[in-house]
């Protein structure tokens, strides 16, 4: 086998009648070709791995900096650091008998991103309905810009417009003893993640095409009947990622929930009561982390926080990932 | 042309009036005594600004097939899409003279969009299926319509099925995906779908060119037996398609309907040069 293909090798060097140029080039007649092929491939490779090593290095180093917290003890001691940490609710690290209760903050992130879905996730969703079903094109191209711009704006400047015009008008109007709390943060924070709730699941209804909706129509269906029959079962998946999009973005915003939640280190209590101030797991990180010395016990504390907090966006970015996929899959067509 | 609330809604029972863009001995108005069913009436639409379709009339009759024939951007699938009001989805259209369709005007301000889609239903070029199963595609309409009883609803999948010649090949899968089903069997699930509705019309706009020959062949014979209970009105490139399957045939050119005749007489003995170069190859 080898020999006939050198034959034929042989023969089309020799024989190339009317073919000016080689058709086989070994890598050292070609050199140039061949680096810049291997060169390019592996240039464009470390260029990729490095943003995936970033990420396994965050991870390691988190937990290496949050592990002293529960491990450099006895076996029952590191228990008891865990069972503190996630069922206390009691968070002070500067006492003279330091308590590292994370569940009050724990509960404090949940509480204002669960707020933020309530408000964002009916209004995010009814306004990608009306930018992909209702809206004349023109004014759909104007508003999605627009809307997209809300992502662009510093978080400071939300957080300083929660501390000097909400906290104040909700202080007034609605009588609540502090404007700082966790309604004004999940009011904030609903506005923030608007963008990303509207934009993505306005994409997924989109990816709906034409023929479907022209399916539905031509059958007798309404506008409203084949929005809820049609599109939105069929961009379902879709919509679930835009959410959890949305969540994480909640999730993990820092300087809103900072300025604007109070930073009270409690379960407000009864739980529906938004007026109370509560305090988040990153508003925690950001505000703690100035004072605490290098690898104290507080130190080791905060890092546990924060790995508490990168599993949690974690888990739920694994499932968007998985949801966004079958979109995918669904436009494609596939079943 | 006339503003359109000036023509009266008119009540099309003959036909038989020698239209403007039909040869006077046109043997298509020969057989008026079945009456028409739907009736343009020097009707034009426009895209923006430009003309789509231009100052048409015609008739089609009652119970029988006609295709729609005519090179690409000719305007018959906008026609066809004006029957139903499907080119009410793209912005900025505007229509002139009446379409009727049994005798009301559908671009009426009273039309009711709902019961002349269900009434009057479509099939499109490419198969269209929902995301659901096989039977939530065709119990679609009829729950639209209102119908919740399970057994009615089992009752039409099987009739629908059976109509559209598939009910032996997927009888055993009417809870599986519709979209696992091949191009032609979506198709044809797509005409079960809107015989569901129980329309008295049938639009087909280009239904096989996604298809292959085979698949083609079905639909062909399903427009064969569906033909007297339903009037089929059917858009083809396909000219060999249109002389198997239809009894009358339009041909379309820049938007205008040059020549509308009997099948077996447009394709034999045309009355227009323009068609006779059409379908003779040399030219389109």
């Amino acid at each position: 086998m080898a020999k006939y293909s050198a034959q034929i090798a042989g023969k089309s060097k020799k024989a190339a009648a009317g073919f000016t140029r080689p058709l086989l080039l070994t890598p050292s007649e070609d050199m140039l070709g061949f680096l810049s092929g291997h060169l390019g491939r592996a240039a464009l490779f470390l260029i990729t791995a490095t943003s995936v090593v970033a990420v396994f290095l965050i991870f390691y180093f988190v937990i290496r900096e949050s592990a002293p917290f529960f491990f450099n003890k006895s076996f029952p001691a590191a228990m008891a650091r865990i069972k503190e940490f996630f069922t206390d609710s009691g968070w002070y690290p500067a006492a003279t008998e330091p308590r590292y209760g994370g569940l009050a903050l724990i509960v404090g992130s949940l509480y204002v991103t669960l707020g933020s879905l309530i408000l964002a996730v009916p209004l995010g969703l009814f306004a990608a309905i009306f930018l992909s079903d209702i809206a004349p094109f023109n004014l759909r191209q104007i508003c999605k810009p627009v809307i997209e711009i809300l992502a662009a704006i510093p978080s400071v400047a939300y957080g300083f417009f929660a501390v000097m015009v909400f906290a104040p008008w909700l202080q007034k109007s609605l009588g609540f003893s502090t404007g700082t709390n966790a309604l004004n943060a999940s009011v904030i924070l609903a506005i923030m993640a608007l963008p990303t709730i509207i934009s993505v699941s306005e994409d997924a209804m989109s990816a709906i095409g034409r023929e479907t909706r022209e399916a539905s129509y031509a059958l007798g269906a309404t506008r409203a009947e084949t929005m809820v029959k049609v599109v939105i079962p069929a961009a379902h998946s879709g919509i679930l990622a835009a959410v959890i999009l949305g969540m994480m973005r909640a999730m993990g915003e820092t300087m809103v929930v900072w300025m604007a939640s109070g930073n009270a280190g409690r379960i407000p209590s009864p739980w529906w009561d938004l007026s109370q101030s509560i305090r988040t797991m990153t508003a925690t990180i950001a505000g703690d982390m100035g004072e605490t010395p290098k690898n104290s016990e507080h130190y080791y504390a905060l890092f546990t926080v924060g790995l508490t907090l990168l599993l949690f966006t974690f888990s739920l970015n694994l499932v968007s990932e998985y949801l966004l996929g079958k979109v995918m899959k669904t436009s494609r067509g596939g079943k | 042309m006339e503003p359109k609330s000036a023509v009266p809604l008119k009540k099309t029972g003959a036909g038989n009036a020698v239209r403007p863009q039909v040869a006077a001995d046109s043997a298509a108005y020969v057989d008026s005594g079945k009456p028409a069913v739907i009736s343009a009436e020097r009707f034009s639409f426009f895209y923006g600004s430009k003309c789509g379709v231009n100052n048409v009339s015609m008739d089609i009759r009652t119970g029988s097939v006609t295709a729609i024939i005519g090179p690409s951007g000719c305007g018959k699938s906008t026609f066809l899409r004006s029957i139903n009001r499907m080119n009410d989805l793209i912005p900025n259209t505007r229509t002139e003279g009446t379409l009727a369709v049994n005798g009301c005007d559908v671009y009426d301000k009273r039309t009711n969009l709902i019961n002349l889609r269900q009434q009057v239903g479509m099939v499109f070029q490419k198969p269209n299926p929902f995301a659901k199963t096989i039977f939530e595609n065709i119990v679609y309409g009829p729950r639209l319509q209102g119908v919740r009883s399970k057994r009615r609803l089992s009752e039409m999948v099987e009739k629908c099925l059976r109509d559209s010649a598939m009910w032996d090949e997927v009888k055993d899968d009417l809870h599986k995906s519709a979209l696992a089903l091949s191009g032609g069997q979506q198709q044809r699930l797509c005409i079960a779908r809107t015989l569901a509705t129980k329309p008295n019309v049938l639009l087909m706009d280009e239904p096989c060119s996604a298809l292959d020959p085979i698949a083609t062949a079905r639909i062909e014979d399903l427009i064969a037996q569906l033909k007297g209970t339903y009037t089929i009105v059917i858009v083809t490139h396909n000219m060999q398609q249109a002389a198997r399957v239809s009894d009358y045939t339009a041909f379309f050119c820049l938007g205008e309907l040059i020549e509308y005749d009997r099948t077996d007489k447009l394709f034999t003995n045309p009355a227009k040069k323009a068609t006779e170069d059409y379908i003779t190859g040399r030219f389109g």
